[in-house]
């Protein structure tokens, strides 16, 4: 299979915090790569680096490459603005525009970006892709901030969907949600994975074992082991892994 | 024993604290009480629309003034609300460095500048090149002592917003610009008009400023080029007067820009209120 994202060696830093260190793996097209390991051991930096988000905190710095679709996303002429448009995101808090209503922070991306378009059209597809169509179409005018939490969070993925990105992060995209809300999104990343490569950092054993393909194990920066699902959780090659997957530590 | 004590102390305390506020009250009162019982006689429709009638004729009004400051005002915002709020929002996205505290130190010492040394200011900068008195000098000065304050709210309006939006929105590939414009600016607004309003309740009340600027006039004008009238500079010079019923008119001035300015603060005091519901 093709790879969607190479990352060769990549190193990253907060001001003198060593937050990755020499990371390399790939990911294959239309694949689910999860990335799981304790709190503070880089999963969220390392999805950061790769739709270069990470460079805007103050401080960051970063060494090494990561390619999508072969091309180098540190190279000079490739533009962050750009990238981001094929390497979408959602995060771990649902974050939608508090001053948009449902339907104009569906196409925010679009009317911000200057895109024009049936922009009706794309809000449905949008928020159809991400289960929220049938909840949201006789309201698309209320405010965002009227809907659960749950329903938020699927409003960011559409967000994010509307651009019609290639690569989807998700940032523990369900860690802040209740369990219903999170089979909606799990069931969600098995139909998206149809049309996108999708990596998503999380915390919950289960969540990597039923959504992904292959999954990585971070721990303190590093790259500890990184294999199909299956392989990581019923014959880890690694002890730590082994430690972590089974709860003695993390 | 040590209850009945504490009480004791209790209730002393609040009553000294009680006596405060009456003291600190009583100026605010009293100063509301004489504009309103020696201004309210002279206030008629005619006083609200009539240009000024020469001394010892009976009528005439401050409707030029009124209108002249509206208009004196609404050239400071043109010019210094772009300028504030723009100000503000580098000093929020871009001002953690040298030039940002240079900004901030810049502003903090502007706001504490005099406002009749702001209107020597404007005096120089515009009505001796212009070789006249203007409502687009006293436009500027008042522009002048906007700035500032206007720079450092909206300063901590846009700091609020939390990172997460800002993030959304560069993560949907908006450039930098976009965000801080469309989403961190538009998110900031309620905040951002309330500051403006009570920027504009405070500069309407300003009369230093518009002394050597604006000058004053006796007729409608809305040439900015020309000199203008405005109810402070009219309200000193009705005030400073030999005569009984300029006195009289002085104060009804004063009352009408006492119900102009305290009106823009509600408005901002009820934007802002609904805004945090």
């Amino acid at each position: 299979m093709k790879a969607k994202i190479d990352v060769r060696a990549l190193n990253a830093w907060f001001r003198t915090t060593h937050a990755l260190r020499d990371v390399s793996l790939t990911v294959p097209e239309n694949s689910v790569l999860a990335i799981i390991g304790p709190s503070g051991c880089g999963k969220s930096t390392f999805v950061r680096c790769i739709n270069r988000m990470h460079e805007l905190v103050p401080g960051a710095r970063q060494s090494g490459q990561v390619l999508v679709d072969g091309q180098d996303l540190h190279a000079r002429r490739v533009d962050p603005v750009n990238l981001r448009r094929r390497v979408g995101m959602v995060f771990q808090r649902p974050n939608p525009f508090p001053t948009m209503s449902i339907f104009d922070n569906v196409v925010a991306g679009l009317r911000l970006n200057g895109v024009r378009g049936d922009y009706a059209e794309v809000a449905e597809n949008s928020l159809r892709q991400a289960a929220l169509w049938d909840e949201v179409k006789d309201r698309l005018q209320q405010s965002a901030l009227s809907l659960s939490g749950g329903q938020q969070q699927r409003l960011c993925i559409a967000r994010a969907l509307s651009i019609e990105p290639e690569v989807l992060l998700m940032d523990e995209p369900a860690s802040a949600l209740d369990p219903i809300a999170t089979a909606k999104i799990e069931e969600l990343i098995h139909e998206l994975r149809e049309s996108l490569t999708i990596v998503i950092v999380t915390h919950n054993m289960q969540q990597a074992a039923r959504v992904s393909d292959a999954t990585a194990f971070f721990y303190l920066g590093e790259l500890i082991e990184h294999g199909a699902t299956e392989q990581i959780f019923t014959n880890p090659r690694e002890p730590r892994t082994e430690d972590y997957v089974t709860g003695k530590f993390g | 024993m040590m209850l009945a004590r504490r009480r004791a102390v209790n209730l002393i305390m609040t009553a000294v604290c009680g006596l405060a506020l009456a003291v600190a009250l009583v100026p605010l009162v009293s100063l509301l009480w004489l504009v309103i019982s020696h201004g309210f006689r002279g206030l008629s429709f005619d006083f609200f629309t009539a240009v000024p009638a020469p001394v010892g004729e009976a009528g005439g009004g401050v409707g030029n003034a009124i209108a002249g400051t509206l208009y004196i005002v609404g050239i400071a915002c043109l010019i210094g609300v772009p300028l504030g709020i723009g100000a503000g929002v580098f000093l929020a996205e871009r001002g953690d460095g040298r030039v940002g505290d240079a900004i901030r130190f810049t502003a903090e010492v502007l706001s504490g500048v005099p406002s009749i040394v702001v209107g020597i200011v404007a005096y120089g900068l515009v009505v001796l090149p212009m070789r006249r008195f203007s409502a687009l000098a006293g436009g500027v000065a008042l522009a002048v002592l906007m700035v500032p304050t206007l720079a450092r709210s909206t300063e901590e309006l846009v700091r609020l917003v939390p990172r997460s939006l800002r993030e959304a929105s560069l993560a949907l590939g908006v450039p930098q610009w976009r965000t801080s414009l469309r989403v961190v600016l538009r998110t900031a607004l309620g905040g951002i008009m309330t500051a403006i309003l009570l920027a504009v309740a405070r500069a309407a009340g300003e009369t230093a400023p518009l002394l050597f600027t604006s000058l004053n006039n006796q007729y409608w004008n809305f040439s900015a080029d020309q000199p203008t009238a405005s109810l402070t500079v009219q309200i000193f010079n009705y005030a400073v007067s030999p005569y009984q019923d300029w006195h009289d008119k002085a104060w009804s001035a004063a009352l009408v820009l006492l119900l102009l300015v305290g009106s823009l603060s509600l408005a901002g005091r009820l934007l802002s209120r609904s805004r945090l519901r």
